[in-house]
């Protein structure tokens, strides 16, 4: 996988408190009768920027799609912010306006303007005026570094700004937790750095993140924790130096060795 | 490799090669038949055999119209006025036009009435069509179906006002509860409409003079008139019910999903015909003794309930054109269900869903001319019934049946035309 230049990281702000931010206990999850998620157990402390990687159909994916409930996980508990995961439609959307998610596809809606985008969910969750809405729109439009495209509609633009730009929607829910699911997979490589830079960004700023990513440079450099999961369970995690240097686990040296090798 | 040709295969490029014209024998009008009619030798006798099929066309249509007969009192007067010429007959249309577009018994003297409510149909249309024009607008749009329909069947102005009264009552009633839920606002604001409306039958009658209008029954409504007051209504009520229709199949509830599924799947399973025949005959079995159910009024809900399930089709496959993730982005921002289908998933389901639905909506104005099986004197009605059958113009169905075509093709071409333009207003997804 791309192995991403050295990137200058600013870590003064980067801390890990010891509040929970989400707590998974022996969750587990099936489709149908495949057992895809087995007894995950997963404490994650505010501040924490963790990598999630794996083959696919690891399960590493519906993992954090769990935590905000676009998927329903069978067994264990998912609390988010204090909040238990259940099947109240109220407090699932409530879990979602605080926790921001970015798709490998972006998802944008292709029928709205990017400023569009960006205030839809503010005004409609959040009740924020209109004029307030897009004024923070444009703010982290700038953070993302096209605020030129604000009139635009997402076809009109390369797939690294709107997958910024799905970051910057995201942020406008000012969320306490991102999630990132495989962001940067669909891009070109001249276009992921980009999308890398503003991940890092963010985390430089202390937001709590979960990246399933294949980007082993980002994680190296921004991550405190990585995470490899196989067959639908945490096989290992460990601080990313300790990870990379010393893999514990045969299945764990065998995917680096795939993914670092050539 | 030491055996390439290094020297040769080593190149850079000094300077970049700007944009320039075609050459002119790509352009032009020379270059467009060349392409298009004479390319080579097949396509030349296909071009000059279709040339021939159009002179043939116009050498008899252009007589026809040219040399035809406007003016005279029956069909014997036209015939020998044209003698063996080939003109046509078109006195029969200025001879019985208020016939063909009011029907026979429409009072004359409120001819006046119908042309003030499709006059201001298009007023009311506008600021749904076009979206660019001031929402404040859409207030004519609300009070439109009351209006038209006092200007239509006449009577005391008191009823269509009890009716939007009502209509207005009931969303207050919504707005108040629906906070407490959904069902609890949605029934609430029925019943409150529904005790308004109770209440209004007990005044009108006593009021029937209150601004009124000369009265028209529904049996009186006939010509194209009949035709543009099915399709008008039941196009835009089979929209809504459409879209609920469709959004329901997909329910996860299985008792709405089973409703939906019955509904559309009956009803597409049954011709229109069949629907209208029910509509005609066998509904009146159903009610109790003595009711009076507008004739009218049940053709529309049996054309609307047939058109809705046809709608909802096509928008169910609307909705399953869209992408998983249009539905997982609206949720991850913590959009409910009615937020979310509003302003992601219907805007987009419904753009993708345009052909369709006025595919829909041209086939059921097309099919309102079916009321004239059940004796209901539409435009085609009208041609059959009264025009034909008089002595005067029996014979003459080339000219009758040609206006009637027209008729129906403007206003079909013309939906045509605003739904071609709207898809490309809403393009911008730049594919």
């Amino acid at each position: 996988m791309t192995m991403t230049e050295e990137m200058a990281v600013d870590t003064s702000k980067m801390k890990v408190s010891d509040e929970v931010a989400i707590r998974i206990e022996n969750m587990n999850k099936w489709y149908g009768s495949f057992h895809v998620l087995r007894d995950i157990d997963l404490t994650v402390y505010r501040g924490e920027r963790i990598v999630i990687c794996g083959p696919s159909g690891s399960g590493k994916s519906t993992l954090i799609r769990c935590i905000n409930a676009l998927e329903e996980h069978q067994k264990g508990t998912i609390e988010v912010d204090g909040t238990v995961l259940s099947s109240d439609l109220k407090q699932i959307d409530k879990i979602r306006s605080e926790v921001g998610m970015c798709f490998q596809h972006f998802n944008l809606f292709p029928h709205l303007t990017i400023l569009e985008n960006c205030t839809l969910a503010p005004i409609w969750v959040r009740k924020i005026p209109k004029k307030e809405a897009e004024e923070t729109a444009m703010h982290f439009l700038r953070k993302v570094k096209i605020p030129e495209q604000a009139d635009k509609y997402p076809g009109q633009l390369s797939g690294g700004q709107q997958q910024r730009v799905a970051i910057a929607r995201s942020l406008c829910m000012k969320p306490r937790i991102m999630l990132f699911d495989e962001p940067t997979s669909a891009l070109d490589p001249e276009m992921i750095k980009e999308v890398l830079d503003t991940m890092i960004e963010l985390a430089e700023e202390g937001m709590t993140m979960l990246c399933v990513t294949h980007e082993m440079g980002f994680a190296r450099q921004v991550a405190n924790r990585v995470i490899f999961m196989a067959d639908g369970q945490i096989v290992e995690q460990n601080e990313p130096e300790e990870f990379f240097k010393n893999p514990k686990s045969e299945r764990t040296k065998q995917f680096l060795s795939q993914i670092l090798g050539h | 490799m030491a055996d390439t040709h290094s020297q040769s295969v080593a190149y850079v490029r000094e300077s970049m090669v700007p944009q320039q014209p075609a050459p002119v024998s790509e352009t032009g009008a020379i270059k467009w038949l060349r392409t298009n009619l004479f390319s080579n030798w097949f396509y030349s006798i296909l071009t000059l055999a279709a040339i021939y099929v159009i002179y043939l066309l116009l050498s008899i249509l252009i007589p026809w119209i040219a040399g035809g007969v406007w003016l005279a009192s029956d069909i014997r007067e036209c015939r020998a006025i044209t003698g063996d010429g080939a003109g046509g007959c078109f006195a029969v249309l200025e001879d019985r036009i208020w016939q063909l577009l009011f029907g026979f018994s429409y009072p004359s003297e409120a001819y006046w009435r119908p042309t003030l409510a499709l006059v201001l149909l298009f007023v009311a249309a506008a600021p749904v069509l076009f979206a660019s024009l001031p929402r404040a607008l859409l207030i004519v749009t609300a009070l439109y179906p009351f209006t038209a329909y006092w200007l239509l069947w006449g009577g005391t102005i008191l009823v269509p006002t009890f009716a939007l009264v009502g209509v207005v009552a009931g969303y207050f009633a919504y707005r108040a509860l629906v906070d407490r839920s959904f069902a609890l606002g949605f029934f609430g604001g029925v019943i409150v409409a529904f005790v308004v409306w109770w209440l209004a039958g007990f005044v009108t009658p006593a009021l029937s003079d209150v601004l009124a209008l000369q009265a028209v029954q529904s049996r009186d409504m006939g010509g194209f008139m009949l035709n543009l007051i099915l399709g008008v209504v039941c196009v835009s009520l089979s929209l809504p019910i459409g879209i609920v229709l469709a959004l329901g199949r997909q329910s996860r509830l299985p008792i709405i999903k089973g409703i939906c599924v019955v509904f559309i799947e009956f009803v597409r399973g049954v011709p229109l015909i069949t629907l209208l025949f029910v509509a005609n005959v066998v509904l009146a079995y159903f009610l109790p003794p003595g009711t009076n159910f507008d004739l009218i009024l049940r053709v529309i809900i049996m054309i609307t309930m047939f058109a809705s399930a046809y709608i909802a089709e096509v928008i169910r496959g609307g909705l399953a054109a869209l992408p998983r993730g249009q539905f997982e982005g609206a949720e991850s921002l913590g959009l409910d269900y009615w937020q979310s289908m509003r302003l992601i998933i219907l805007p987009q389901a419904l753009k993708i869903s345009i052909p369709g639905i006025v595919n829909v909506a041209v086939g059921l104005f097309k099919d309102t001319t079916l009321v004239s099986i059940i004796s209901m004197f539409d435009l085609v009605g009208m041609i059959r019934g009264p025009i034909l059958a008089s002595t005067d113009w029996n014979g003459v169905y080339w000219e009758l049946y040609g206006f009637a075509a027209l008729l129906f093709f403007v206003v079909c071409y013309g939906i045509s035309q605003y739904s071609q333009w709207l898809e490309r207003q809403l393009a911008t997804d730049h594919r």
